[in-house]
């Protein structure tokens, strides 16, 4: 049994220690929202965060989060009370499929943790691993603004 | 026109599988469920849609949308043209994605046609509701039925201004006789209140939470997960395997050889070896251990590259003319004053986000699927086969339930993936998800097909043009059904090939043959991609042969405003798109150059792109008409030396009346997405009958940091509508590649960019 905290919660996984933690997230703690798209790391459907830094969890063995705090779209925010990026996701109608978007929103968290006013070329830096098919990434350029305006305005 | 009765709560759940609520319409569809009972059950491609809408006890309305979701927006769509009519509270109204059922009519979502095909008849549907609760108001109040008013969840009394509202009318409702739908008055677009707004769209809360429902989530008590080695070559099945290795490992519980299958390759599996286990990692993990070896395969000596070639030699030869106006060939053409060309598009996959899944339980006499597919019914009909059930009195014993797709794009039109599902659960009496890994789905998909397309045109006194000839060679998609197909049909020669609406009076329209070697399908927008990427390029080569803005030289090749028919302008065989019918498509669905013209002064205008640039930096514009719609594109590139940077984008559309102007702009933005892509880096080839490429690392698609600044003007209309989906993406291609013409004379006529440029 692997022994990690997903989204707050104590939790242990009968799992290979070689499992990347995508399936383990998926198919044993049964939390979906997390998406599979490439298996290699390349497309960033699977990005979710470890001890709050976003990773691709397609690539990442279950061991290594062993003892780690994981949080996952589900995490992310709350139905009652949505994460600022979340919010801003409704407001600017950025998904289309909505396939992509946890990955999407999960480094989009992660960048605005650090930098709550980004620029268009850190924004781009930061999301360049998310691939979107529905093409996306006007909007989500815009909603990482917005949400980051949300965050200092909560903050100050 | 279908019907729509009142229905009982029995009726409803076994018609929906859902309670239901107070108010219950259901429209009768000819020869369909409600007609004929329940069992008969055939895969519905009528032009009709079956609608279901309920009104509970609280006055909420839930209204079931038959069409499937994949990012166009149509869930929010369909039901707010429904809701209009309706005059209900948007913020009441909850759409639920419809399963497998031909009591819905056609949910074959494709052909951007869930709009312009059934507009007519959801809004008729929803008028009569609206009709029944106005006229229960009525009765209550002992009035005419001419002195109330529906207004926003409810029938305002005009002469005593009192109110009721649809919680207390449904009930009343519910006992009335359902009027003639033909007969029920439509609101006109002034009064309209949903229809052309920006509505909150349904579903958007569950996809920002990760709750809503993909293929790939379905989870099942005692689920195996199926991950398939599949014949690398159309046609090669499995000569012998070894599973020794992959039994062992943890997590593997069966190893499974699919069934060899015959051609046509049409929706079928693809045969292989599937590695069953109880999560998906130890599925890929013992796949990885299978030694297998192939046989067969006669399509083993294709080489795309070498295809190609042999298509462009074919298009440089006459062939057989499928549109023929006055007499092209006889004339001997002026070399000065001609362009002669061809393009060529390499093979095109969909990479959708979200690979193919489906998920089935069979047992003995019945099963139950999962499935993210376009098309449900023509699913739930191969699985209904695949089983041996008798399509007319067995159908209820297959239950072929509906998810969200990540994307699709067309691929997810064929099920052969939810097929493999049914024949690996059938075979193993467990549930089973098959689940595509990237690879699989990159070497084994239902391609756009490489085609080349050819134009000679010459140049008259006034840059316009007497003398047309166009060619076009490209593996057909009905060769998926008809192994001996070797034309494309009338249908794929409709798109943007033989609908060509130039004024020049001498034209010719040929379409060789060709032999086909992989799965061919739809790709988005289909034939207009290569079609409009060969059009758009060469309007631009004749516009600087003639030293002209390209504008100007659309205009002189449109010629006067009028109404455009291919079928009596020399292509009889014409599609248009599938607006046929007599009493509907006729006069609203001809080409409009005067709305091809006012697209393309749009785009030109808003873009500014007739001013003048930096050196290094160039306009390219386009235009192309796909699924009844008009959209035209205009690119601004940069070149240095040879690296092509695209700095800012527009696109203006004409799709008539507008329902969701938000999802038409978020259709416009992918569309926009998807053509650089296409244009600058996506490529599928063939070796040794095999596609070479993976994953992203060798598809790789557009990025965030790719994307240029982005602008789309939609244009007010009053006409029929158009399509949304597709026909925004056919302009963007030679849009880019004209641009990189302007901006440093090169012309790219064999895609995409980066084989020649860095992108």
């Amino acid at each position: 049994m692997l022994k990690l905290k997903i989204n707050g919660e104590e939790t242990a996984l009968d799992a290979d220690p070689q499992m990347p933690l995508l399936y383990a997230v998926r198919d044993i703690a049964q939390l979906t929202g997390t998406k599979f798209g490439c298996g290699l790391g390349l497309c960033g459907a699977c990005t979710v965060h470890m001890d709050g830094v976003p990773i691709r969890s397609c690539v990442t063995p279950v061991s290594v989060a062993e003892g780690k705090s994981i949080t996952t779209i589900e995490g992310l925010g709350s139905a009652d009370d949505l994460h600022a990026v979340q919010k801003a996701w409704l407001a600017n109608k950025v998904p289309q499929c909505g396939y992509c978007q946890a990955g999407q929103m999960m480094s989009a968290a992660a960048l605005l943790e650090s930098n709550k006013a980004p620029s268009d070329e850190e924004i781009e830096t930061a999301m360049q691993g998310n691939i979107c098919r529905c093409g996306t990434y006007p909007r989500i350029k815009q909603a990482i603004k917005d949400a980051g305006e949300e965050l200092q305005k909560v903050n100050s | 026109m279908s019907t729509l009765r009142s229905l009982n709560r029995r009726e409803f759940m076994s018609l929906t599988g859902r309670a239901g609520g107070v108010l219950l319409l259901g429209s009768s569809l000819p020869g369909t469920a409600m007609a004929a009972g329940h069992a008969a059950q055939h895969a519905s491609n009528a032009n009709d849609l079956g609608v279901f809408v309920t009104i509970d006890q609280a006055g909420d309305v839930e209204i079931i949308c038959q069409r499937m979701e994949m990012g166009q927006g149509i869930l929010t769509s369909t039901p707010q043209v429904i809701a209009e009519e309706l005059c209900a509270d948007w913020n009441r109204v909850t759409a639920v994605l419809g399963d497998a059922d031909v009591a819905y009519g056609n949910q074959s979502t494709g052909g951007s046609a869930s709009i312009r095909s059934f507009i007519e008849h959801t809004r008729r549907m929803g008028a009569v509701a609206r009709d029944m609760l106005e006229q229960a108001a009525a009765n209550k109040w002992s009035v005419e039925k001419a002195s109330v008013k529906a207004y926003q969840h409810e029938v305002v009394n005009l002469e005593t201004g009192a109110r009721l509202g649809y919680a207390d009318l449904a009930p009343l409702a519910a006992k009335l006789p359902v009027p003639d739908p033909a007969k029920v008055a439509l609101k006109p677009s002034s009064r309209f209140t949903l229809i052309g707004k920006d509505v909150a769209l349904q579903g958007q809360q569950e996809i920002v939470t990760g709750q809503a429902m993909y293929a790939q989530d379905v989870q099942l008590p005692d689920m195996l997960i199926a991950s398939i080695e599949r014949p690398p070559v159309v046609g090669g099945k499995v000569k012998s395997f070894d599973d020794s290795e992959a039994r062992k490992v943890a997590g593997v519980v069966d190893v499974v050889r699919l069934k060899d299958r015959e051609y046509p390759v049409a929706f079928k599996p693809l045969s292989g070896v599937a590695v069953l286990a109880t999560n998906t990692w130890a599925a890929i993990e013992g796949r990885k251990k299978l030694t297998i070896e192939w046989e067969g395969g006669d399509n083993a000596m294709h080489d795309s590259e070498t295809y190609k070639q042999d298509l462009v030699k074919k298009v440089n030869q006459k062939s057989k003319q499928i549109r023929v106006v006055g007499d092209a060939y006889d004339h001997k053409f002026n070399k000065d004053r001609t362009v002669e060309v061809t393009y060529t598009v390499p093979y095109h996959h969909h990479m959708s986000m979200e690979t193919p899944s489906a998920t089935a339980v069979v047992t003995k006499d019945s099963a139950s699927v999962w499935s993210g597919t376009q098309s449900p019914q023509s699913g739930k009909a191969l699985v209904l086969a695949e089983l041996g059930f008798d399509p007319e009195t067995e159908s209820d014993k297959v239950d072929f339930k509906t998810t969200l797709m990540g994307g699709a794009f067309g691929r997810k039109g064929k099920n052969d993936f939810t097929l493999e599902a049914v024949e690996l659960a059938k075979a193993t009496g467990k549930p089973i998800k098959v689940v595509w890994s990237r690879e699989d789905d990159v070497k084994h998909g239902y391609y756009h097909s490489v085609a080349a397309n050819y134009f000679k045109a010459e140049l008259n006194a006034d840059n316009k043009s007497d003398y047309w000839i166009q060619r076009l060679a490209a593996p057909p998609i009905s060769w998926i059904f008809n192994h001996e197909a070797k034309e494309i049909a009338d249908l794929g020669l409709s798109l943007g090939f033989g609908d060509v609406p130039f004024d020049v009076s001498n034209m010719s329209f040929e379409n060789a043959e060709v032999s086909t070697h992989v799965r061919t399908g739809w790709v988005r927008a289909v034939g207009n991609i290569n079609n409009h990427f060969g059009l758009g390029s060469f309007v631009d080569e004749l516009a600087a042969k003639a030293e002209i803005p390209t504008r100007e030289m659309w205009m002189n090749l449109f010629g006067e405003d009028r109404l455009f028919d291919p079928r009596k302008e020399g292509f009889e065989g014409y599609t248009h798109y599938g607006q046929l019918d007599e009493d509907r498509g006729k006069k609203e669905y001809l080409l409009d150059i005067a709305r091809f013209k006012a697209v393309l002064n749009e785009v030109v205008e808003k873009s500014e792109a007739e001013e003048a640039l930096p050196e290094g930096q160039g306009w390219g514009i386009s235009i192309g008409y796909s699924f009844n719609s008009y959209v035209a594109a205009a690119t601004k590139v940069q070149v240095v030396e040879d690296t092509v940077e695209v700095l800012e984008m527009h696109t203006a559309i004409d799709c008539g009346m507008v329902i969701t102007p938000d999802r038409v702009r978020s259709q416009m933005e992918g569309a926009m997405i998807m053509g650089l892509s296409m244009t600058l880096e996506s490529e599928i080839t063939v070796k040794e009958g095999a596609v070479t490429q993976n994953n992203f690392y060798d598809y790789p698609v557009t990025r965030i940091n790719k994307t240029p600044p982005m602008f789309v003007h939609l244009m007010a209309s009053d006409k029929a509508p158009g399509g949304v989906g597709e026909p925004g993406l056919p302009p963007i291609l030679p849009s880019i590649t004209n641009a990189i013409f302007h901006a440093s004379g090169t012309r790219v006529r064999d895609l995409p960019v980066n084989k020649t440029m860095k992108v």
